[in-house]
């Protein structure tokens, strides 16, 4: 069954389609299927508080993702997605599971039907690209090698790196250590796909082949996908449905078109790059010319 | 006050070491819990066995050829004094075989398997590796650090005892063939007193002990290690430092018990 | 590729260090006179071991014969019984002597036997009839000591 996904994948690759927002019929945002949902999550680290009261539903077959400045808290709502922090207060629910409810068997097994990938791909790099994605199938299927094998080129041929099997992660530029990370984050065709800062370092050149293939292998494999980003232009090109998080809490959520036309202070400064707003240029210690003894 | 400041300091430093020893513990139990899969799949250990033993066993091999060289030479002139040359033989093999051997062999694992292991992990640890394996529903204790974990200790006691044969062999080449002590007399001097239950054996399960010791301080302080670079680089000083001090102490009370009023 | 050279390395190297154990315990140590051999039990009783300890040497002419294996005190004879481990290839006759005695002047006690002239042989879980205990230092200055002292009255 895989395999069948992989080759219509293929062809979907294979013909060259460059996919945008409007092409699609994944513009109503239809909350009836939720594969996770957030339901006023709180969480605190040592008793300082970084997630408030969050809620967020996230269809099945959806790209979706969530905006904001570093340390606003969208990193901690990926760990509580994938099971590793608990929320101090609410419920993460995973195809209908509470996650962290879970006992290590029961996450594990949940685990297998997800895929993550990380910032700046974090492979294992000890071992050769093709061992690097043949990973997961070696320690969770009892697949025969030569199926393996095959398995892997199709990954690698999705991501557009057939031909770099034996190579070392080391040996792989930034676009395309990410890009094998891709292959592998998606080797047992997850169900639920997360990324974690997928733009983070990449020349404009990669940027549009990792969106591109975010989106392309979202609709392949007829997943579910959360970035967490803040590379504004790139992802409103792919996406369905933007959260944005700002100190712990949601601040806006909507289409990609509603937010290009928020009337929201925030939304628009982070949108179009403005250098002062509601999260302002200077860092709010007293004054300048107080400290220079400059007389006003 | 600060001389309070300082108090409060050691204070904090002290339940702090406390609280990091219960971790290392749990983190050690862990450890022989997950072990299952470094025997069920062998070759991961034995790919472990490849980097933590035969890399080392050079500077093995080099320091156990010279250390009873060493011991040779001067055991030769300590013995000359009192006429007793020809106990070089048992000089040399007792020292090496219940002191010298393990206690180097191990020592030299500390600096170089030891550190390059917690390097490692620290890295792994840094780049979210690790974090990359638990999320893809494989648990990083039994699959990483288990399984170098049992590679360290199969390791120790066979470095130990190529350190030993080769003291021994370093002895002889300085004492027999360039002292020109006599031959016959030191090996069989050398047969009669050194013991194979009392000596030897003892001589393993030391071996084995600090391979244990050494291997778990080395994979803990990497795991423990914070994902920097400074982290990571202070992790492997401490490796080496604890180590080499978890060595001597356990020496000592490992020679007590075996060799009490032998 | 990779795979097999590894292993190839590790096996030699098991090899390596199996080997060298076993030379350390062949030609270091003294495993290869270890009586692997079948022995048989014998019993003596001694007034006093003196230092003799178990797994010390029996030895006939200054051959290795045996070992102790068992040293404890019989409260029946209040006399210290000494459980022996002889190689089956020697037998000994019913009269040997079992003394214990030092290697060198200061060395280690060992038990020596000294064989009659009996015709029968001792069995396994037999008792050695004649014992001769060791000499304890300070025993032997107080011998000394009186038999001076009873030299000297005698010459006056």
């Amino acid at each position: 069954m895989p395999k069948v996904l992989i080759a219509a994948g293929c062809d979907l690759l294979g013909g060259g389609l460059e996919w945008r927002p409007g092409k699609s019929r994944y513009f109503k945002y239809v909350s009836s299927q939720a594969l996770v949902e957030l339901r006023d999550v709180n969480f605190a680290y040592d008793s300082r508080p970084v997630l408030k009261g969050i809620n967020m539903t996230f269809p099945k077959g959806r790209l979706i993702a969530i905006m904001g400045l570093s340390g606003c808290g969208k990193t901690t709502i990926l760990r509580h997605i994938s099971g590793v922090l608990k929320p101090t207060r609410g419920q993460v629910k995973i195809d209908g599971q509470i996650i962290h409810e879970l006992d290590r068997e029961g996450l594990y097994a949940m685990r297998r039907k997800m895929g993550m990938l990380f910032q700046f791909g974090a492979l294992f790099t000890d071992m050769t690209v093709y061992d690097n994605v043949a990973f997961q199938m070696r320690e969770h299927t009892d697949l025969p090698e030569n199926i393996i094998h095959d398995l892997v080129m199709m990954k690698l041929h999705a991501v557009g790196l057939f031909g770099t099997q034996d190579l070392m992660p080391t040996e792989l530029s930034g676009g395309m250590a990410r890009r094998v990370a891709l292959a592998r984050t998606i080797a047992l065709d997850p169900m639920l796909i997360l990324y974690d800062e997928p733009f983070a370092g990449l020349d404009p050149i990669s940027l549009t082949v990792v969106g591109q293939l975010i989106r392309r292998l979202n609709n392949a494999l007829g997943a579910t996908s959360i970035i967490v980003t803040h590379d504004v232009q790139e992802s409103l090109k792919i996406v369905d449905y933007v959260y944005f998080v700002s100190d712990g809490a949601i601040i806006a959520e909507g289409t990609a078109e509603d937010i290009k036309a928020s009337g929201e202070a925030f939304v628009r400064q982070f949108v179009h790059g403005e250098m002062d707003g509601p999260i302002p240029f200077h860092y709010p210690d007293g004054d300048y010319r107080q400290d220079l003894n400059v007389r006003v | 006050m600060p001389v309070l400041k300082n108090i409060k300091a050691i204070g904090h430093r002290s339940v702090d070491a406390v609280w990091r020893l219960g971790y290392a513990t749990r983190f050690f139990l862990m450890t022989l819990v997950y072990s299952g899969a470094s025997f069920r799949r062998f070759s991961l250990t034995v790919r472990e066995m490849f980097f933590t033993g035969v890399m080392s066993l050079i500077i093995i091999l080099v320091a156990g050829t010279f250390v009873g060289m060493v011991l040779g030479l001067q055991g030769y002139e300590t013995l000359k004094r009192y006429g007793s040359e020809s106990a070089l033989g048992s000089l040399v093999a007792l020292s090496l075989v219940r002191e010298l051997g393990p206690v180097l062999a191990a020592l030299l694992f500390a600096s170089r398997a030891g550190s390059a292991m917690t390097a490692e992990i620290g890295l792994m640890k840094a780049t979210e590796q690790i974090d990359a394996m638990e999320i893809m529903a494989v648990n990083p204790i039994a699959r990483v650090v288990a399984p170098r974990f049992w590679a360290g200790v199969i390791s120790m006691p066979l470095l130990a005892a190529l350190f030993s044969a080769l003291g021994v062999f370093g002895g002889y080449v300085v004492g027999v063939v360039l002292i020109g002590v006599d031959e016959g007399s030191f090996w069989s001097q050398m047969q009669a007193a050194v013991d194979f239950q009392h000596d030897i054996m003892n001589g393993v399960l030391k071996s084995v002990v600090f391979g244990v010791a050494v291997t778990a301080i080395s994979l803990f302080e990497g795991y423990d290690a914070p994902p920097t670079a400074e982290g990571v680089s202070g992790a492997t000083t401490r490796t080496v430092v604890e180590s080499s001090l978890a060595i001597l102490i356990l020496d000592f009370i490992l020679t007590a018990f075996m060799f009490r009023g032998s | 590729m990779e795979r097999t050279t590894l292993d190839l390395w590790v096996g030699a190297f098991v090899v390596a260090g199996i080997a060298a154990l076993v030379i350390l315990a062949m030609k270091v140590g003294n495993l290869s006179t270890y009586n692997v051999s079948d022995t048989y039990q014998l019993d003596a009783y001694f007034t006093n071991v003196g230092g003799l300890k178990p797994k010390a040497s029996i030895k006939s002419a200054g051959v290795l014969v045996g070992r102790v294996t068992g040293i404890s005190l019989d409260t029946n004879r209040y006399e210290a019984k000494v459980t022996m481990s002889i190689d089956q290839r020697y037998q000994f006759p019913k009269d040997t002597f079992a003394s214990i005695l030092t290697s060198g002047l200061l060395g280690e006690q060992y038990i020596g036997l000294s064989p009659g002239g009996d015709d029968k042989m001792l069995k396994n879980g037999d008792e050695l009839k004649h014992t001769q205990s060791a000499m304890v230092l300070e025993n032997m200055i107080g011998r000394f000591l009186y038999d001076k002292a009873a030299a000297g009255s005698n010459s006056k």
